[in-house]
């Protein structure tokens, strides 16, 4: 029978790892450059915000990723906590920097798009302050898997972190937001709503958003191989050591 | 439980450290902000109230590596999670002796510091009134955070980077009631939402840091 | 039969150290655990008292009767002798510290503090929490550390009554300590490389 879990055996998922990366990678970075290029120099300048509003290309797909790697990890904690695959640990692991950057990106995207829009490169606007505070959770995060030596331990006690910090990440963001209503611009992207951004702008940072995804899933699947080969590493050390 | 909690209240006051240092520690930051943004007693009452937040949290930070780091390295840890007494009683229980030795006496201490940050009138009530609410939350969270990293050789500087984002609701929810006081706005809201997070820290966070522990002494 | 273990396998830090271990544990017996250092005395010790996991087999042991003497004592340097004693028979529900007291020489000791103790005083007194626990099993690290003669002696009078009263005791310990009593020597149940693969999580098996 095949299912999902046999991707949990690290062996299968570096057979299909190893097939996928080129292409993950490839559509990747064609998505991108189509993306941006397209967004950057073939689409108008906005009649209010000039030229600036073309960091919107980088500034939304990361700002997105940067959440979604945070509930990709908290899902792959899940799993490891709930059936102990090995994989799915190391993945939760192998996201985080990747998350971080994600994060980094967001907020200094931001920065430079806030200089002139509000004439401050910060200002503690509940969704900035709610980024910083994901960018600190993704510190702590790093930090306690750095810090201990048992790879099983450190993704039982990362994976409890995560979830606990997950509860208390959304406490957080409702908790901004009570503390100071912002001067930040509504979501750029939704279905519902009647004043979306206009199609000129949306098709590239639709490609733009969806490179972001791929350029996630590549780094992801090339940090989780590295992973598992260093936890191979160890494996065979500790067998030689029993003196196979 | 009992006798865990007097042990570990007994242990605070007589290794002497545990029990002053956080009370001496807010003290001394409260003598240093007016030296920093001068005397004017309007910008002290201004920033009163988050300083007086921030410096009961800080304190309550520096003590929480000694909920359970002295227990594992004298190896009493090991002794009580084999002991007849449920290991998430065990953390809550801790976790309550901490609030007592650090969070209660904080508390208490604070309205005279207040004085010394011009704190304005109505604020003393509100002051009492939301640390008493809000430090068992931080006393909590400490523990899960202490419980997470006991096992480490320098857990301390690791156990701050853990804790301090989850600190943030309780913060912004305290320090909002507390200013809303003074001010004389509704303060309801946040004030609910303060107790909620201390109710839900108390009810889930033993849990958590029982987990923690029974993964960090196998 | 107090405590039966069947081909047990445990783990120090992710690598198997003993498999296939199977011993039992009568009411009234004492059982010496004998071995090189590094084999695992520990290891075992800590599975049955449950802070590990066992890799694979049985215990059965009733684990309501079972207390743990660790390697530490766990005793708080500023209590005193009868203050660290009492917190454990709270813990443990029981109220009288005086016979543990009196069988490890400790009662002109008692209003003292820990860290005033001598390296073999404190040794007495956490052995003595043992029987302030009031359980019928107990399992021992390396109890005579540190202990003179004398002090041997008394532990070795404490744990003869104990078994007499019928208790059972499972000692960890290299020297001999001057009662009759079984020995179970670890080291054919050293792990191996062959015998350690069975119990690989199947992890670094998919590479090997």
């Amino acid at each position: 029978m095949s299912s999902l879990w046999e991707y949990a055996n690290p062996k299968k998922f570096m057979q299909t790892s190893a097939w996928m990366l080129p292409g993950v990678s490839i559509a990747a970075g064609v998505c991108l450059i189509v993306g941006l290029v397209w967004g950057f120099f073939f689409t108008p300048d906005d009649f209010r915000q000039g030229s600036t509003v073309k960091i919107i290309y980088l500034h939304v797909p990361s700002a997105l990723m940067a959440i979604n790697a945070w509930l990709m990890m908290l899902v792959a904690s899940l799993i490891w906590i709930v059936r102990r695959h090995h994989v799915s640990a190391l993945a939760a692991r192998a996201a985080a920097p990747v998350g971080l950057v994600m994060t980094l990106i967001a907020l200094l995207t931001g920065a430079i798009w806030g200089q002139p829009m509000w004439g401050t490169y910060w200002a503690w606007d509940p969704r900035l302050t709610s980024f910083l505070i994901l960018f600190l959770f993704y510190l702590g995060y790093i930090a306690l898997w750095a810090a201990i030596d048992n790879p099983d331990t450190a993704a039982d006690l990362t994976g409890v972190l995560c979830l606990v910090g997950s509860i208390f990440a959304l406490l957080s963001r409702y908790a901004v937001n009570f503390w100071n209503q912002g001067l930040h611009q509504g979501a750029s992207l939704s279905l519902d709503k009647e004043e979306n951004i206009s199609n000129v702008f949306f098709f590239p940072l639709l490609i733009c958003i969806l490179g972001f995804v791929l350029l996630f899933v590549a780094l992801v699947l090339l940090r989780t191989r590295t992973e598992i080969r260093s936890r191979r590493l160890k494996a065979l050390l500790a067998r030689e050591r029993l003196g196979a | 439980m009992i006798a865990l909690l007097l042990r570990d209240l007994r242990l605070a006051i007589r290794s002497g450290g545990g029990f002053g240092l956080g009370l001496a520690f807010f003290l001394i930051l409260t003598v240093l902000v007016p030296f920093g943004v001068g005397p004017e007693s309007q910008v002290l009452g201004r920033i009163a109230p988050g300083i007086l937040w921030v410096g009961a949290l800080l304190a309550c930070l520096l003590s929480l590596d000694r909920i359970f780091a002295l227990d594992y390295e004298d190896g009493s840890l090991d002794l009580l999670a084999t002991a007849p007494l449920p290991l998430e009683g065990m953390t809550a229980v801790k976790a309550l002796a901490h609030w007592l030795t650090t969070g209660l006496p904080l508390t208490l201490v604070a309205p005279l510091l207040g004085v010394l940050l011009s704190l304005p009138a109505p604020g003393y009530q509100w002051l009492l009134i939301t640390l008493a609410v809000g430090t068992p939350a931080l006393s909590f969270i400490g523990a899960f955070g202490a419980a997470l990293t006991v096992g480490l050789k320098r857990g301390g500087l690791l156990l701050s980077l853990l804790v301090l984002p989850l600190y943030v609701p309780t913060l912004i929810f305290g320090a909002e009631t507390l200013r809303r006081g003074i001010e004389g706005q509704a303060t309801t809201t946040p004030l609910l939402l303060l107790a909620g997070i201390t109710l839900g820290a108390i009810a889930i966070l033993p849990f958590a840091a029982a987990a923690a522990i029974r993964i960090n002494i196998r | 039969m107090e405590l039966k273990v069947s081909d047990l396998a445990c783990a120090r830090g992710g690598i198997p150290v003993l498999t296939g271990v199977s011993f039992g544990l009568a009411s009234g017996q004492a059982l010496l655990l004998r071995g090189p250092n590094g084999i695992g005395k520990t290891t075992l010790l800590r599975t049955l008292a449950g802070l590990q996991p066992a890799l694979a087999g049985e215990i059965s042991l009733d684990r309501e009767a079972f207390a743990y003497a660790a390697h530490a004592d766990g005793l708080k340097a500023t209590l005193t002798v009868a203050e660290n004693l009492w917190f454990w028979a709270r813990i443990y529900g029981t109220r009288d510290i005086a016979p543990a007291l009196a069988a490890f020489n400790l009662e002109d000791l008692s209003e003292r503090q820990a860290h005033n103790l001598s390296a073999g005083q404190k040794r007495r007194l956490g052995l003595a929490r043992l029987l302030v626990t009031g359980r019928r099993i107990w399992a021992l690290d390396e109890p005579t550390v540190s202990l003179d003669a004398a002090s041997v002696g008394l532990f070795a009078q404490a744990v003869k009554a104990h078994c007499a009263s019928g208790g059972a005791a499972l000692i960890a310990t290299h020297i001999d300590l001057g009662f009759e009593a079984e020995v179970l020597d670890l080291t054919p149940f050293r792990a191996t490389a062959d015998s350690a693969r069975a119990f690989d999580d199947g992890f670094s098996e998919a590479f090997l």
